[in-house]
């Protein structure tokens, strides 16, 4: 800020309940012109609320909005446009069934003699898409883009609005890195032409190379700034967490068992020419590693029976087991934590105990009829385990924070004590303090002799976390790497496509 | 509780309104008889609308009731009197025909993957004309006969200590269907996955739910109380006209579904309120018929206002309430 003007953006003394939780109280901060802000906390400290409220969905109980110094009400989402600010919303709102184009101007048609002027449309949506980096035809149905191209037309679609202000709530949590890089390209392009960005991530990496400044939320309440020069990992960490952590990874190698999971010549109907073989290990943590869209969301769902195989088989404890559906794979000991967790792992209108319990229920069945009091045990367990921030186990989980909905997912699978345990992006959308319990959990289950294969795009998660290492390139496994081997450059080029460097 | 409160104090307020208009214009509505003839009109389509509930629940619908409820009844009277079937044997065919085009109608829903309300929409035109084929068109009925049979419709328990009206025994048998489906709806494993499968199929399946299996179980069980309640109505009126039996059945159980609180979204809905929901309609009927005898083509324009006015009272509770637990706790 420069002498006694007025900030762009100020907000101050902000509150906001829900049933049974203070989300904000008494939030304030400040957003200067053509500067990145990034807003930091653990799941459920409020950022995803009070950028809400700023985009006009919901309205504050209390607090003042300031824009260049002036009072304003934002009353609605249109509001909020009109003055410039542009929300990206941490889950995706697209509609599937339509085109990008008509995505990106939804609610905003531009129209020729009544009619809706789809010429217009598609080369606008087509500069937009240009400006984010993919190159799609913009008539494409959205439903048929991977989750990575449909956030980056979320992304256009934001900024097509030709916002002042620009929020994007966890933006990169299903990117892949090259579409990072582009997105981050964006960032800083659109910094230069004097836009303010606030800027949402649990991945500390990235805040470090954008952001300007920091401020980080602890439940609900201003937890401290950060300036330029005081970014830092550990800084930011503290005041998100309030305390220290010590030793992120907790791995420990350990002395893999007898054979728990053998997949042979496995083709997943995604890449049916090639043939995948890989071997699990009872209390062996495996990382799946390679870009997006390498396959190995396919391979694993090809192994739960999500989609029927093209081939090859599944051994599991040494038994051929014929896996055609998800229910098979639970009874043969296996599950799976699906990736898209709105869409794939929760009923949102169900309480959390309900949704801890779904995958348990015919296990804990008493002929038939619910086991209630298992389900309380399952709930309150998993509840305290994972850390979810919920006021009780009954509430809804539509109503969580969007990292303690993931939590809720890994819960559901955790509680099942598998034999075999497939993770897709485990820790995705996570807080730092959460994706350290889930490390922990992923390593008491693993000394218990459960056999984990996790999928992550986070490189450091897979250096930090796996015994082994497969990677994947364009539905092939191109090497598996010991942990001695691990590094991210030999990782990196088995994830391209280049061959293993010679054992060293 | 919460859920049903709308639909509950609706019900409560018609009632009221009825016993008073009714006693206005002298005509006779708290009568043990008037009561009893309520009561047992709730059953058949208090059946089909647990019935429906369960297809509803799960994001589906069931257009073919009425027709089934046509089928089902007119061929009960038909096989009994014009083929001569004894009864045991006519009944397991009702059974059997109830269950075969409720697994018809799932398979087809889930198998090819067609949309519901076509699948029943051609149920609701063919089993109507297989009832028309099959009598040549002609009445079907009992005569003086199967008395014993037709006390399931007709028959009444005297109820201790209270003269002057007994409980009809159809009334109690709907109760017994309400009781096991609520049971199986909010404490079996089954009914659960039905609710969960209901809001997100694909989570659903993921948690090792047999989604499929359980769809098909949902139209079964909607297909075998849509043939139950055709038989009680036979039993009931005695003789059926094949072209116009059960006409509009299926509308009155979606209708007292959605009243008693299922969204046709799928996933929410209590039996409770769908029999409550039923009785609403009923009761709605009844009083046009006693205090305004000359304005029956109105019903259903009534009907059609109080459903609107119901599911829009359903959901001013459902806020209140929300709002009410919001301040409690803020
Ligand atoms: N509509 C709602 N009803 C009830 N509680 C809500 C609602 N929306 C949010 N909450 C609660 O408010 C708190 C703050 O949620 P919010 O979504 O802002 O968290 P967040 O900081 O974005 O977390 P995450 O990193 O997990 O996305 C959480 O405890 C959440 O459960
Ligand atoms: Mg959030």
């Amino acid at each position: 800020m420069s002498g006694n003007e007025s900030p762009l953006l100020e907000v101050r003394g902000i509150g906001k309940q829900f049933p049974g939780v203070r989300a904000l109280h008494d939030v304030g901060f400040h957003l200067n012109g053509g500067e990145v802000l990034a807003l930091l906390g653990e799941n459920g400290a409020g950022k995803s609320t009070l950028m809400k409220i700023l985009a006009g969905v919901q309205p504050p109980d209390s607090g003042e909005i300031l824009l260049e110094g002036e009072a304003v009400r934002i009353d609605s989402v249109q509001d909020a446009m009109e003055r410039g600010i542009a929300l990206i919303h941490q889950e995706l709102n697209l509609a599937t069934n339509l085109s990008i184009g008509a995505n990106i101007f939804l609610g905003r048609e531009p129209r020729k003699f009544g009619l809706i002027d789809e010429a217009t449309i598609n080369a606008e949506a087509r500069r937009f898409l240009d400006l984010v980096g993919l190159k799609i035809d913009p008539r494409e149905v959205v439903g048929n883009l991977t989750i990575g191209r449909q956030q980056m037309v979320e992304i256009a679609k934001a900024l097509s609005i030709d916002a002042r202000i620009l929020i994007m709530d966890e933006p990169t949590s299903s990117l892949s890195s090259k579409e990072t890089e582009s997105l981050f390209a964006v960032i800083k392009d659109l910094r230069k032409r004097g836009v303010s960005i606030i800027y949402i991530s649990h991945r500390l990496g990235e805040v470090k190379e954008l952001a300007d400044r920091v401020t980080v939320l602890r439940d609900g309440e201003n937890a401290g700034d950060l300036e330029r020069h005081e970014i830092e990992h550990d800084r930011m960490v503290s005041l998100m967490v309030g305390r220290d952590l010590s030793q992120f990874y907790p791995h420990e190698p350990h002395a893999a068992g007898d054979m728990a999971l053998e997949v042979r010549d496995l083709r997943s109907p995604a890449h049916p020419k090639h043939a995948v073989s890989f071997q699990l290990r009872a209390g062996e943590i495996v990382g799946l590693a390679g870009l997006v869209g390498a396959g190995r969301t396919e391979l694993i769902e090809t192994i739960f029976g999500v989609t029927h195989s093209a081939g090859g088989e599944v051994r599991v404890a040494g038994q051929k087991v014929d896996i055609r559906s998800p229910r098979d794979a639970i009874q043969a000991g296996l599950a799976l934590a699906p990736e898209d967790r709105k869409q794939q792992g929760l009923v949102l209108e169900m309480a959390v105990r309900e949704n801890l319990s779904l995958a348990s229920l015919s296990r804990d069945q008493r002929h038939g009829f619910l086991n209630l009091k298992k389900e309380s045990e399952i709930s309150e367990e998993m509840i305290g385990k994972m850390r979810v921030k919920t006021p009780t186990d009954r509430q809804v989980v539509r109503y969580l924070s969007g990292g303690n909905q993931q939590k809720v997912v890994l819960g559901k699978w955790l509680a099942m004590k598998p034999r075999v345990l497939l993770l897709d992006e485990p820790t995705r959308g996570i807080d730092v303090g959460a994706k350290q319990e889930i490390y922990a959990l992923m390593e008491e289950l693993a000394r218990d002799g459960v056999a984990i294969l996790f999928v992550s795009s986070e490189m450091e998660e897979v250096l930090g976390m796996s015994d082994r290492t497969l990677v994947m390139h364009e539905g092939r496994l191109t090497g598996e790497l010991q942990r001695s081997e691990l590094s991210e450059e030999a990782v990196m080029r088995l994830a391209t496509g280049g061959a293993k460097a010679a054992a060293a | 509780m919460k859920r049903i409160l709308g639909i509950l104090v609706l019900f409560i307020l018609v009632y009221i309104a009825t016993a008073v208009m009714a006693a206005n214009e002298g005509a006779e509505f708290l009568s043990g008889f008037t009561q009893e003839n309520l009561l047992r009109r709730v059953a058949p389509i208090g059946i089909l609308g647990i019935g429906v509930a369960f297809v509803i629940i799960t994001g589906g619908i069931d257009l073919s009731l009425g027709s089934m409820v046509c089928l089902i009844g007119v061929g009960v009277a038909w096989l009994l009197t014009d083929v001569g079937w004894p009864i045991w044997l006519t009944l397991s065919m009702a059974l059997l025909v109830s269950a075969a085009i409720g697994l018809f109608h799932g398979t087809l829903i889930t198998k090819l993957n067609l949309p519901p309300f076509v699948v029943t929409l051609c149920g609701l035109l063919m089993y109507r004309g297989i009832t028309r084929g099959f009598t040549q068109d002609q009445t079907a009925g009992f005569g003086t006969e199967f008395t014993g049979l037709r006390q399931l419709s007709k028959g009444e328990i005297p109820v201790p200590f209270v003269e002057g009206f007994q409980m009809p025994v159809p009334f109690v048998l709907m109760l017994v269907v309400a009781v096991i489906a609520a049971i199986f709806l909010n404490k079996t494993v089954a009914g659960r996955h039905l609710m969960a499968l209901g809001n997100n199929e694909e989570a659903a399946r993921l948690s090792g739910v047999r989604t499929t299996a359980l769809t098909i179980l949902a139209y079964v069980i909607c297909s075998v109380l849509a043939g139950f309640a055709g038989l009680l109505h036979i039993l009931e009126v005695g003789l059926e006209q094949p072209a116009t039996a059960g006409n509009f059945f299926e509308l009155f159980a979606i209708a007292a579904a959605v009243l008693g609180g299922c969204s046709l979204r799928g996933g929410t809905g209590t039996i409770a309120g769908v029999v409550i929901g039923t009785a609403l309609i009923q009761l709605l009927r009844q009083m046009i018929t006693i205090v305004f005898p000359r304005q029956q083509s109105m019903e259903y324009l009534m009907i059609g206002a109080v459903l609107l006015v119901g599911v829009i009272a359903d959901e001013l509770v459902r806020r209140a309430v929300a709002k009410r637990r919001a301040a409690r706790i803020g």
